[in-house]
């Protein structure tokens, strides 16, 4: 299981492909879900500019493993890897990667959504969106219900 | 000692405050640390840490701990 928090735009491509390398006990491994989470240029009916994420640092990362060791354990996880974004970024970048293995489908299929959703309803990560125009900023209140 | 009390994101900016330390006197729980720091009712949405994990608005709070208040979370 592997948790990073970046502060630079990252290739959730590029970064699965190294990771496979090291999977941990591979030859187990049937199945693998993958969730990419990337910014968009309109949010309720606003064209947006960019967004800055801000952490709670320390908290976050003990957030994410507390989460995501659940869902290995409850769904028998090979291995799992979760990297999310902070600092300013602009639409097109990815924000979140989330990546686990299994030995078959289903497990992959269901601790994946379910990471998802428990990173968006308990990991202290907050978004400001940068408006077009001379609209300004403003925080996002809460999440879509997905 | 002091108790460590920071504020995150729409919060912080509301407050003009990302950190404060206030003495232990006259703390017991989580609601008793916000009374101490602003005037401000508690916003029922707030989310609340202890030591950087989620706590009750009746957690106790001793002398040296961190307390984080913050609104709703929207990472992903």
């Amino acid at each position: 299981m592997h948790i990073d928090i970046r502060q630079l735009a990252f290739d959730p491509w590029q970064e699965l492909t190294a990771y496979r390398e090291h999977l941990s006990d591979s030859g187990r491994s049937g199945a693998c879900a993958v969730f990419v989470g990337t910014m968009r240029d309109y949010n309720e009916g606003d064209s947006v500019r960019s967004m800055v994420l801000e952490h709670y640092p320390g908290m976050t990362e003990q957030q994410l493993e507390t989460l995501v060791g659940a869902s290995c354990e409850s769904h028998d996880l090979i291995d799992a890897l979760v990297i999310h974004r902070v600092g300013e970024i602009t639409p097109g970048e990815d924000i979140v990667l989330v990546a686990v293995w299994s030995a078959h489908r289903s497990a992959a299929f269901d601790a994946c959504r379910e990471i998802m959703e428990a990173l968006k309803s308990t990991a202290p990560f907050w978004k400001k969106e940068r408006l077009a125009g001379d609209k300004g900023e403003r925080w996002v209140e809460r999440n879509t219900p997905g | 000692m002091t108790i460590n009390v920071r504020f995150f994101a729409s919060l912080r900016e509301r407050l003009g405050l990302e950190r404060t330390e206030i003495q232990p006197d006259g703390i017991s729980d989580v609601r008793s640390v916000w009374q101490a720091v602003s005037d401000l009712p508690l916003d029922e949405e707030l989310l609340v840490a202890v030591n950087r994990n989620y706590a009750s608005l009746e957690q106790a709070v001793e002398d040296g701990d961190e307390v984080a208040f913050f609104p709703p979370v929207t990472g992903g």
